[in-house]
């Protein structure tokens, strides 16, 4: 029996704290989001009517689950306000991936063709920004693009407008946002795996008489595909579920699903139709999710 | 040589990185610089001066939430590495137990789970335990979200750990139990130690999830700016922000030299 195996039995033993862990405080809280969903709101503290009461015996649960009620989940397909926050979302998502592959893109190929050296200090600069606070990020926008703001007088001061801007509330400061938050999570993904790529086979592209041009898209390109799927992902899933930079910077009137759930929370108090919300949405990024896992999966088996 | 032709600096490569870098850096650089501005009103410079740190340090509620997130922070990041750092062990170890998908699972989901969703869960599960919500709930919130990045801190460099090390030490006569903890724990303690300043940083910075499991009466520093943010800037905020930059630029430099260390000893593992 190699030392390899007798160390595994003791090592999975070291799973059993963080496995109950996120059992109790990750998976359970979902139940717990589903019943909600199912019930029936009530002005009561807390605010639904009460559903399984497991101690009330068999009659107690038949009763309960007559009871379960799919109201929440009618509301939000009859009510425009839900279907439309759940599009924003996709939407504001779809195009903010999109504008960070096109700003990620170019820095992480720049950082991958610094010498060995500079490329641990960039990728350090890179992650700094990561570390500072993400709040405090977005508050620092607002410095600079509201009204008598950085950004205007400085547009002024060059005579580029003549009367300052609104920057703030609009889709444009929300999308600065995002790009600026999110712009970390794309670089890295997509420096890893052009790091990684051999040189030798741009030079035998070179050799075959590719042109640089041709090279990038037939070779480094395709060969980057993993790394644009990880940093897409990796922006796409969270920016659906945004809440504090569209809410800060983005104007009011048309909502993402992560605002709505907010709202209908803490300012409606409708706990039973804010889980259903959070239930969609949670069905709607499970297939990305799943992606998500599959990719890490593959990267740490690759290792 | 060819492949040093090919890493040759180009003018376009430079200014895209020059660029992405200046993006990422000078809206906080002008935050710092308008933290010591004399002037109430942003687009007037009234001379240096430390007129908001003052205002800062004689807010009570400021400085209690402040008070607050520092206390849930630093329990919350060492309860999560703990348990992430098992975790990480377990997962590059550990024999294939059943359930091992559902565990790397529930360890790779909070990664990306939308912020509004963990903190909804979570209180629908405080509420239902019927545990009063302040302190501890928002400390247990936090340890769940923040052990996912100490997992894969941690695991990236259990992944590069050479295991015939841990071999020799039991070929030698340890029990696997003694072979860690001699063996493989000094080489994974910077990493363990980038992880719990992740953890410490990223709960420091929570906003959404603080929000739904905190109670009436124990706002943490995030929830306390960001309700101030929503009426409008203030010039106490800035000097707030620069001086949470500043504790995190200290953390940062921490986890440099512990990730310094660990290179020296025959490792290019970053945190993160």
């Amino acid at each position: 029996m190699s030392a390899r195996r007798i160390f595994a039995r003791p090592a999975s033993f070291a799973a059993i704290a963080p496995y109950l862990w996120m059992v109790l405080f990750f998976l359970v809280p979902f139940g717990f989001v589903l019943k909600i969903a199912l019930s029936q709101t009530a002005i009561a503290q807390p605010p639904y009517v009460p559903l399984f009461d497991l101690w009330g015996g068999r009659e107690a649960t038949v009763a309960a689950f007559d009871q379960l009620s799919i109201e929440n989940f009618k509301l939000l397909i009859s009510d425009n306000l839900y279907i439309l926050s759940y599009l924003r979302s996709l939407t504001v998502a779809l195009v903010s991936t999109a504008i960070l592959l096109l700003i990620g893109y170019p820095v992480a190929y720049g950082m991958a063709r610094l010498p060995q050296r500079w490329q641990a200090i960039a990728m350090m600069l890179v992650i700094v920004p990561f570390w500072t606070s993400f709040l405090i990020r977005i508050y620092a926008w607002i410095n600079i693009l509201q009204h008598d703001g950085l950004l205007n007088t400085v547009l002024l001061k060059l005579h580029l407008i003549s009367a300052p801007l609104v920057w703030l509330s609009t889709d444009t400061a929300m999308y600065i946002g995002i790009v600026y938050s999110y712009l970390p999570f794309m670089i890295l993904p997509l420096f890893a795996t052009l790091a990684k790529q051999d040189p030798a086979l741009l030079e035998a592209a070179a050799d075959l008489g590719a042109s640089p041009w041709q090279a990038f898209w037939q070779v480094t390109f395709p060969l980057s595909l993993p790394g644009v799927g990880a940093g897409a992902l990796l922006c796409f899933i969270p920016v659906v579920g945004e809440f504090v930079i569209p809410d800060l910077l983005a104007g009011s009137n048309a909502l993402m699903i992560g605002q709505t759930l907010w709202l209908e929370f803490f300012t409606n108090k409708d706990w039973p139709v804010a889980s259903a919300v959070a239930v969609v949405l949670l069905v709607l990024l499970v297939a990305p999710l799943l992606l998500y896992e599959r990719l890490q999966h593959r990267q740490l088996e690759a290792r | 040589m060819a492949s040093r032709r090919i890493n040759r600096l180009t003018p376009f490569n430079v200014t895209a990185l020059a660029l992405g870098l200046a993006f990422l850096y000078l809206p906080i650089v002008i935050l710092v610089i308008y933290s010591f501005n004399a002037s109430r009103l942003v687009t007037v410079w009234g001379g240096w001066s430390l007129r908001w740190y003052y205002e800062f340090f004689n807010d009570r509620a400021m400085m209690d939430a402040a008070w607050m997130s520092l206390r849930v922070a630093a329990v919350s990041a060492t309860i999560a590495t703990i348990l992430g750092t098992l975790a990480a062990v377990a997962l590059t170890r550990g024999e294939r137990f059943k359930g091992r998908m559902l565990f790397s699972g529930m360890l790779y989901a909070p990664l990306v789970m939308p912020e509004v969703i963990s903190g909804l869960s979570l209180l629908l599960l405080f509420v239902a335990l019927d545990a009063g919500r302040g302190f501890w709930t928002v400390t247990i919130a936090h340890t769940t979200l923040t052990m996912c990045f100490v997992t894969v801190v941690v695991q990236s460099r259990l992944g590069a750990i050479d295991r015939s090390l841990e071999e020799a030490a039991m070929d030698l006569g340890c029990d696997p139990v003694r072979a860690f903890l001699s063996v493989t724990l000094p080489l994974i303690i910077p990493s363990i130690a980038a992880g719990w300043m992740l953890a410490f940083t990223l709960s420091l910075d929570d906003v959404v999830i603080a929000s739904f499991t905190t109670g009436p009466g124990s706002a943490t520093l995030p929830i306390r700016i960001y309700s101030e943010v929503r009426l409008g800037v203030k010039p106490e905020i800035n000097a707030i922000c620069t001086m949470v930059i500043a504790l995190i630029a200290v953390v940062i430099t921490v986890a440099s030299f512990a990730s310094k260390l660990s290179r020296a000893q025959g490792e290019n593992a970053v945190p993160l």
